[in-house]
């Protein structure tokens, strides 16, 4: 099932994928259909009682790691972001007027279902709830060598997009095996496949949970494949991963 | 009453006492950094890490020896303004090296110790601020709000230029280090408390795994 999270009607409403239509969950509209474009997406995430985990991975596929000339690291790189940097599908995302070059990042997001501490690869796909798409901005005339990539750069206002969906990991039966790609106003900017992640989702979950609890409502935003390129105002991006959704958003200028 | 925990995400600073700027200066220009930073050098201290008065901090997963970070946080509410503050033990496995992100070093379970409850005000009430550090009843450390490279309402304003901070979001204002670059440690065993007056003490036993 394909899980939003919307406003519609003044209100915040769960909602699943019908038909081409928006099936309402609960509340005093649950049963009713809404169609894709009178509402308002939201992060297609549950809200938590603290402040929800967002884990970011750099340099996660080989060939971004070269095209940013960087040798492909030994243990993950990962950074965390805050979950006020989260915004929904058909957003808008500022572009800062001073700056030559902010790149949008097409990545697969995983959803942890289920408390997770000291969980082996083989059992990792048991903690997933499900899947989303991410687009994790950078700006890259923010980067500084200092705990890189550093929050001016990730985790700025705006500047990172998820959903439409979040597609329970049942109904996603390898996710290692996806098509991601991504259009600047229809042209196609970046493509690649799950499958040449260099750290694995069973992996990046054994390897976290090592260390830190994980737990339900957290996320994995597990990187991005070559092929990004710099974004201006009124461009539409469209970050899509097959199965999973395709998450328009467009830039503004700040 | 129960024991605070923040509403929000908590945000921490790094480099912002004159002494490890100081001492670091000569490294800045080199590799890997290449140029001292511009921004504020901020990190996440996840949920994960939040450890409620009370709670032990556990060594686990091959850690046997933690920084002592004292610091203060600055509670935020409406408008992302300061609506109160709290003392914290933002502990660390020590790392000399501040290229990468820290989450290994800084998002291990209980690494945030907590006070027991917020103190409202602004943030010049804690402007000249001497936070002391104790660990098993000795002093070890003391530090001093004056010595920070970028007073509260530079920090507020340089971080508020890229992030809003939401309603129940901390922002730590950093930790200082010793004359030789190090911080306090501990191990196991140890029981470390953090006061200054008008906060709320943060006491800490320290554990390890069995």
């Amino acid at each position: 099932m394909k899980h939003a999270r919307i406003a519609w009607s003044g209100a915040i409403h769960d909602a699943v994928e019908a038909d081409g239509q928006l099936l309402l969950t609960q509340g005093p509209h649950a049963g009713r259909r809404v169609s894709f474009d009178e509402v308002v997406w939201l992060p297609p995430l549950a809200p938590t009682a603290q402040a929800r985990t967002v884990i970011a991975l750099g340099l996660n596929y080989a060939d971004h790691a070269r095209e940013l000339a960087f040798k492909a690291p030994d243990e993950p790189l990962a950074f965390m972001k805050g979950q006020a940097s989260l915004i929904g599908h058909k957003a808008l995302t500022k572009r800062p007027a001073d700056v030559a070059y902010m790149h949008y990042e097409c990545e697969l997001a995983v959803v942890i279902g289920r408390t997770a501490r000291h969980v082996k690869k083989a059992d990792a796909y048991g903690y997933i709830a499900g899947y989303t798409v991410a687009n994790d901005y950078a700006i890259r005339d923010y980067l500084e060598n200092w705990y890189r990539p550093n929050l001016r750069v990730k985790n700025r206002d705006t500047c990172t997009p998820i959903g439409p969906w979040r597609v329970d990991a049942a109904d996603v039966p390898d996710p290692m095996a996806l098509r991601l790609q991504t259009t600047v106003n229809g042209q196609v900017t970046q493509s690649g496949s799950t499958a040449d992640m260099i750290f694995d989702v069973p992996t990046l979950i054994e390897y976290f949970s090592g260390f830190m609890t994980l737990n339900p409502g957290d996320l994995i935003l597990t990187g991005t494949p070559d092929g990004i390129v710099n974004v201006e105002p009124g461009d539409v991006v469209v970050t899509e991963i097959e199965g999973i959704g395709a998450l328009t958003n467009t830039i503004v200028k700040a | 009453m129960n024991a605070w925990l923040p509403q929000g995400t908590v945000y921490g600073t790094l480099l912002n006492f004159r002494r490890e700027w100081d001492l670091w200066t000569p490294r800045m220009t080199q590799d890997p950094h290449k140029a001292a930073p511009k921004a504020p050098v901020l990190y996440i201290k996840t949920a994960n890490t939040f450890c409620p008065a009370g709670q032990k901090l556990l060594l686990q997963d091959g850690v046997s020896e933690v920084d002592i970070g004292a610091t203060l946080g600055l509670v935020i509410g409406a408008q992302a303004q300061v609506v109160g503050a709290v003392l914290l033990n933002d502990w660390s496995v020590p790392h000399t090296r501040y290229y990468r992100p820290p989450v290994k070093f800084r998002c291990r379970d209980g690494f945030l110790a907590l006070p027991q409850q917020v103190t409202p005000g602004q943030p010049q009430d804690w402007s000249a601020l001497q936070i002391a550090v104790h660990r098993n009843g000795e002093r070890v450390q003391t530090v001093d709000l004056r010595e920070l490279m970028r007073d509260v309402p530079t920090l507020l304003a340089d971080v508020g230029e890229f992030m809003t901070l939401q309603p129940g979001d901390v922002l730590m204002v950093g930790t200082d280090c010793l004359a030789d670059g190090t911080r306090p440690r501990a191990r196991a065993g140890d029981q470390v408390e953090i006061s200054a007056p008008g906060l709320a003490s943060v006491i800490t036993a320290v554990g390890g795994a069995a």
